[in-house]
């Protein structure tokens, strides 16, 4: 019987219609998704054949030289170690600092409302605009020269707002009813962070952390602006040493025409790559950890 | 507990807050510093060159015998960059951001978005790299007159660089939208695409258009791979098959050089970054107008 049928034969045609413009939708937006997976897979490819040829021992233990066969990477290594610990020390500390304030001590004033949309837009600052920052603050103000102290309070100045957005997330993310049990046993609302709070938000804060933490890895332009050299023969010994970091050692063997020093900067970026990939997977197994908790 | 003991517990306390309150208020001494650098510069610049000339000037010479300080080239530079970006990154971003959220089976989400966000988290000079020797060279196979340094190359590689900021954001927007508008739709006979297209992307438009415009900031803020790929002549010109050079490059190569403090060259650098930091804080300031003014409140 014509009834039982869903639709009449007429609407049938519509309905197909609708159907297949479904179908031809979700393939664009699916083929779509993979246009970012195919760039970073070409990209990828790209960057292995050009470098994995240079890619040894001696390239990491030596230092940039004139000649390619001899270059390689040993002082940006130790300088972008040297930036990652430094940055790393300083903006920790008063980013979570910043984030207790925000998300457990702050009033609910005007000041507290400009502390915070500030923190967004400073979040959305170019970052050479920063390098102008640290050159005039850092280098000229205080005198700290183009050394590797200056470079990282650079970054740290840098990636803090990203820092405290993740950090203020975590925090807001612990129970309500955590803290309330605490302050009902009699703590004080130190306590209570210290105790409570941090330990349980920690994991997420040191998320966020390790993220920005990469992006200071892998900044090239502040850096640049406060004085870090493309070639160095020395590793830094100390805060006031100059220094050169690994994308500016790559900037500088890119902008060279010969082909040898393209297919270093390639093995530079592989190192580089390997670096932030290591740190990457670290963050997502302290956010697995954290997410299994709760 | 006894009273001193409570004194002194209470005196702690507060001087924990004052600490804590101290390490907040850095971010906005920052933004005062930042400013107050910026400013100081860009106003013993314009004591030199007439702001008109800035703003109008088609020729950016600086550091020719006959100087000229006209911003114009270096600012379509950027906008041209940021055009060619936004015109594959936001298509592409919220399509992927549609399939994320409306589409992909949970554990397609969870091996996609991680490579986006790896996607993300490549730095800028690696782009660069990828635009010099890989784009470039591709362009010219199709288009011989393709300059070594090109603005094409450098908004292709921007445009893949933005593509996770329009995605994530975007998704964010679309996740939040609630079911039940989802299932009212399809009640009433919607079909999956009518439902996504007519019913939650409208939903979401203000997270969407917020997501767009952070984008674009970011493209135009953008430094190394447009540096890198885009080269360092500043030029008026429409053809992004050209070399030209951003306001962000022209920071760059000014401070690779050894210009003298003081010099009017040396002010040029305040100057630029000064209208670049303006152009990014207010489109960011704007994205945020568009999310608390336009925002759809669910519970």
């Amino acid at each position: 019987m014509s009834e039982t049928r869903p639709l009449g034969s007429g609407e049938s045609l519509f309905y197909r219609r609708r159907r297949l413009k479904g179908t031809i939708f979700q393939w664009l937006c699916g083929m779509a998704t993979l246009v970012g997976v195919f760039a970073l897979g070409i990209l990828l490819i790209d960057v292995l054949v050009d470098g994995l040829g240079r890619m040894s021992w001696s390239f990491l233990t030596s230092f940039a030289s004139r000649f390619p066969e001899r270059a390689g990477v040993k002082a940006a290594l130790a300088g972008s170690a040297w930036i990652l610990g430094l940055t790393a020390a300083i903006s920790f500390p008063i980013s979570v600092a910043a984030a207790i304030y925000l998300e457990e001590y702050a009033p609910r004033s005007w000041v507290t409302r400009i502390i915070q949309t500030n923190i967004a837009n400073l979040a959305g600052v170019p970052s050479v605009v920063y390098g102008i920052l640290g050159l005039a603050l850092f280098v000229r103000t205080l005198g700290l020269g183009r050394s590797v102290i200056s470079g990282a309070l650079t970054l740290s100045l840098l990636i803090m707002p990203v820092i405290i957005m993740a950090a203020q997330e975590a925090i807001r993310a612990v129970p309500r009813t955590i803290r309330e049990a605490a302050y009902g046993l009699g703590a004080t609302r130190w306590q209570v962070v210290s105790h409570q709070v941090l330990p349980m938000a920690l994991p997420g804060v040191l998320t966020g952390t390790i993220l920005a933490l990469s992006r200071a890895v892998g900044e090239t332009a502040p850096l640049i602006m406060v004085g870090a050299v493309g070639f160095l023969a020395f590793t830094p010994k100390g805060l006031g040493d100059q220094f050169t970091v690994l994308p500016l050692q790559i900037y500088n063997w890119i902008q060279r025409p010969q082909d040898d020093f393209r297919e270093l900067a390639a093995a530079g970026i592989i190192v580089l790559l390997a670096l932030l990939l290591t740190m990457n997977a670290i963050a997502i197994i302290l956010r697995n950890r954290a997410q299994v908790r709760r | 507990m006894s009273l001193t003991a409570k004194g002194s517990r209470t005196l702690k306390e507060g001087a924990i807050g004052m600490v804590l309150f101290a390490c907040a208020a850095v971010s906005t001494l920052v933004t005062l510093g930042v400013v107050f650098v910026l400013l100081r510069e860009t106003v013993s610049f314009f004591s030199e060159v007439s702001i008109v000339e800035f703003l109008t000037g088609t020729r950016w010479e600086p550091a020719f015998q006959d100087k000229r300080f006209g911003v114009l080239p270096l600012l379509s530079g950027s906008v041209m960059v940021a055009t060619g970006a936004g015109v594959i990154a936001l298509p592409v971003g919220l399509m992927t951001a549609i399939f994320l959220s409306e589409y992909a089976a949970p554990r397609v989400r969870r091996t996609l978005k991680p490579l986006l966000e790896i996607l993300a988290g490549v730095p800028t000079v690696v782009y660069g790299y990828f635009a010099l020797t890989f784009i470039t060279p591709l362009l010219r196979v199709f288009m011989p007159e393709t300059e070594i340094f090109n603005a094409a190359a450098a908004s292709i590689v921007v445009g893949v660089m933005i593509i996770p900021t329009v995605s994530s954001l975007s998704e964010d927007a679309l996740r939040a939208v609630p079911d039940a508008l989802r299932e009212g739709a399809y009640g009433l006979g919607a079909t999956k695409l009518e439902v996504s297209t007519r019913v939650v992307v409208p939903s979401a438009l203000s997270g969407i258009i917020a997501s767009f415009i952070l984008a674009i900031s970011r493209a135009i803020g953008e430094t190394m791979a447009v540096t890198i790929a885009a080269g360092n002549l500043p030029n008026l010109t429409a053809n992004p098959l050209k070399s030209i050079q951003t306001m962000t490059a022209y920071i760059v190569q000014m401070s690779l050089g050894d210009t003298p403090q003081g010099t009017i060259v040396y002010k040029t650098l305040f100057a630029v970054a000064m209208t670049l930091f303006l152009i990014t804080l207010g489109m960011n300031i704007l994205s945020q107008w568009v999310l608390s003014r336009f925002r759809e409140e669910y519970q």
